[in-house]
């Protein structure tokens, strides 16, 4: 069993059911790709990882590190070392950044505004924070803002990734991430997430397009259709979408037009 | 091995001070109100014949005036069943043994010290703050600026005193200002002369007393041409008193080109009713901001206004206020545009849980010729669950032209999006909902000093969790 596993899970949000059954197994030091069309279920697969209340678990099993993810609530599936970067970050008025990322980041140290040993110190936290500043080109001007406000599209990106690499998770989701970002953004996100990549963190990259694909190599891609895999494979599968698209799979005047 | 001393700071108070000695006292402390208790009371301040008349002008008026019929449901306060006046010592007949544990346990999560604990809880009648009140005390001094309680600056400025009590809000203004002119006992008196700039906030916490933080305290500020003062009353622990009614008046003078900024925080039992007349006369460009929040109390109605009285002048009000179960804030702002040319904002945030109810309630009037005049009001309601109310009543009267109006109103919820976006980084349910509350009163927490800041957040979530009243 791999560290991560999912097993034939099937979801449905307000009665739809999305998934059909997907399996997957992610091992530490992996990354995948989970490729598909508009509509085939790929926002329903990230949000029912991380426990969205929207979306129902209609069967199936998800289990990492040994537990049962589909009976945690999110808070705990992130404490566990999950990740999600969210496809369309929210925005908290009233919340700084630092303020923000410094209580992520007790909270995942199990700091319950008890115990100080566990709580992350100034110093720490300002050294860590520079150091994953830089790699993102990122300046010190965003941590006073607050939680996404007024964020440009690239900035909200970067922000999730910065959270990441603050976070240190073992698994983590990228959904769509690349979706609305341009080129030198793109990068600079890439170049982020293979710094973190080793041996001591699965990927699960949730994207459209393969130009992301480009810059993180996956080691195997999936290709979701209609909430099931169609087509699992190395990096072969990721090329030959980038030439015939999803025609084989999904006629092009059925797909939904992209609208970003 | 040397025991060490048990400390226990306050109980030493009745021997040093001989507040038990009740050979001390001649006035008897009763319940109910004629017009006998007023004048026992204005014998017992040794006052002036003015203010004892005026005393029981103000009851005879009180008498007269209807219970108001909007807002929050007074019926149920007994005027007879309630002291007027209590001596310091009347007050300190509690122990901390007899406070409620809920009150106890909220300044052990609060951390707040012994010492100010028993002040806050009525056990001690004084904090030890006396140092550093006088240091300060000494700065004023040499600046000219007065700062002492109402009832001594009625004894050592008497015509200063006469000039402008009572000019703001008349005893016929309403039912409580009437009362509380008849029964008036402590408050701070604060004058600031021409041109003088007093850096450091004044808080009420450095000359705390029994005495004024009674249930009628009577607050006048006075900024001169020229001038600013930023003066804080209350704290945010909560301030435990077996007395349920609360009725203070606050008049404030603001001369031309002064600011004056006045902030609240103000907590009470849940037991308490607080039912605030709170002025300012604001002359030609001068400034007058309200900083209010209100938390605890079983009913609050409060609207800090601003009379915009000449061209310039500006009057902003910024409230919070949190209704927890059993609890009603009825709260807003009022400003009244008297002079063309002149501005007003007002922001309401409010917030109800656990079947709490919030009002914003508020009043815009801008007279005939005040033309030009700008105001804009903007109140948010957030609502923790389905049980929680909350609503606005806004009035607006023009009668000027080139008037620009605006009002804005939101009611929002907690949202599920915003929740599972801050857990999903690890948050706890529990912390995300008071991150999420406190990003909301965000814009009103900014405009308090650091150590207040931190004291509401904290405060906030303790009530989030539920355990405070």
């Amino acid at each position: 069993m791999a560290d991560f596993e999912i097993r034939d899970l099937r979801a449905s949000v307000e009665g739809r059911q999305i998934l059909k059954g997907v399996s997957l197994g992610i091992n530490k030091g992996e990354v995948h790709a989970v490729m598909g069309p508009n509509g085939s279920g790929k926002s329903t697969l990230s949000h029912t990882l991380m426990g969205h209340p929207g979306y129902t678990v209609d069967g199936g099993e998800v289990t990492f590190k040994g537990k049962n993810v589909l009976e945690l609530e999110p808070d705990e599936r992130a404490r566990l070392g999950m990740f999600l970067a969210f496809q369309y970050p929210v925005v908290v008025p009233g919340i700084s950044m630092t303020n923000f990322l410094r209580t992520a980041l007790n909270a995942k140290r199990g700091y319950d505004g008890k115990d100080k040993s566990k709580q992350i110190s100034p110093k720490e936290f300002r050294s860590m924070l520079e150091g994953e500043l830089e790699v993102l080109h990122m300046d010190n001007s965003f941590l006073p803002r607050y939680i996404n406000d007024g964020f440009s599209g690239g900035e909200k990106k970067r922000a999730e990734i910065l959270q990441m690499a603050m976070l240190k998770p073992e698994l983590a989701i990228l959904d769509e991430t690349d979706s609305g970002l341009d080129i030198d953004s793109i990068k600079f996100v890439a170049e982020a997430v293979n710094r973190m990549r080793g041996p001591q963190l699965g990927v699960l990259i949730i994207t459209h397009y393969t130009r992301i694909l480009e810059f993180i190599k996956p080691d195997f891609v999936h290709v979701l259709v209609d909430g099931k895999f169609v087509l699992s494979g190395g990096p072969e599968v990721a090329e030959r979408l980038e030439k015939t698209g999803y025609s084989e799979w999904v006629k092009e005047e059925d797909a939904p037009k992209e609208v970003a | 091995m040397a025991t060490a001393p048990k400390i226990d700071v306050g109980s030493d108070y009745k021997e040093k001070y001989g507040f038990f000695v009740p050979e001390e006292y001649v006035f008897k402390a009763k319940r109910g109100l004629n017009p006998e208790i007023v004048k026992e009371i204005s014998w017992m301040k040794q006052e002036p014949e003015w203010m004892t008349k005026l005393r029981l002008r103000s009851l005879e008026i009180f008498r007269k005036k209807p219970m108001p019929k909007w807002g929050a449901d007074l019926s149920v306060i007994d005027f007879e069943n309630i002291f007027y006046y209590l001596k310091a010592s009347d007050k300190q007949s509690k122990t901390w043994e007899e406070l409620p544990p809920d009150i106890k346990a909220t300044y052990d999560r609060l951390g707040v010290p012994e010492a100010e604990r028993k002040f806050l809880a009525g056990v001690s009648a004084q904090y030890e703050s006396e140092v550093v009140y006088h240091s300060l005390q000494k700065e004023l001094t040499a600046k000219g600026v007065i700062f002492t309680d109402t009832d001594s600056a009625l004894r050592d400025y008497p015509e200063l005193f006469k000039e402008y009590f009572g000019t703001v809000i008349p005893p016929a203004d309403n039912k409580f200002s009437a009362l509380n002119t008849a029964v008036w006992s402590g408050g701070s008196f604060i004058y600031v002369p021409k041109g003088v700039r007093v850096d450091i906030p004044l808080q009420a916490y450095f000359r705390i007393n029994a005495e004024n933080m009674g249930q009628f305290e009577r607050t006048l500020i006075i900024c001169d041409e020229g001038s600013f003062v930023h003066y804080i009353e209350g704290c945010t622990a909560p301030i435990y008193t077996t007395d349920s009614l609360h009725s203070a008046v606050v008049e404030i003078i603001v001369k031309k080109n002064a600011r004056c900024r006045y902030t609240t925080i103000q907590n009470w039992s849940t037991n308490v009713f607080n039912l605030v007349t709170k002025r300012a006369l604001a002359y030609a460009d001068a400034t007058m901001e309200w900083v209010d929040g209100n938390l605890g109390s079983q009913i609050t109605m409060k609207y800090p206004s601003v009379y915009l009285m000449e061209p310039g002048a500006k009057g902003d009000v910024l409230s919070v206020a949190f209704a927890g179960k059993g609890q009603h804030q009825d709260a807003g702002g009022k400003m009244i545009h008297v002079a063309p040319n002149t501005t007003s904002t007002i922001t309401s945030k409010s917030i109800s849980k656990g079947g709490g109810r919030t009002s914003y309630r508020g009043h815009i009037k801008i007279y005939p010729g005040a033309n030009n005049c700008k105001s804009f009001v903007k109140c948010d309601a957030l609502l923790l669950d389905d049980e929680s109310r909350s609503d606005t009543y806004p009035y607006n009267d023009v009668d000027a032209e080139n008037v620009t109006l605006g009002h804005e109103a939101t009611v929002s919820k907690v949202s599920d999006e915003q929740l599972f976006y801050l857990m999903s980084r690890g948050i706890t349910r529990s912390e995300a909902e008071t991150m999420i509350v406190n990003g909301f009163i965000e814009p009103f927490t900014k405009e308090l000093p650091l150590e207040y800041a931190v004291e509401l957040n904290r405060l906030i979530q303790l009530e989030m969790e539920g355990s405070v009243g």
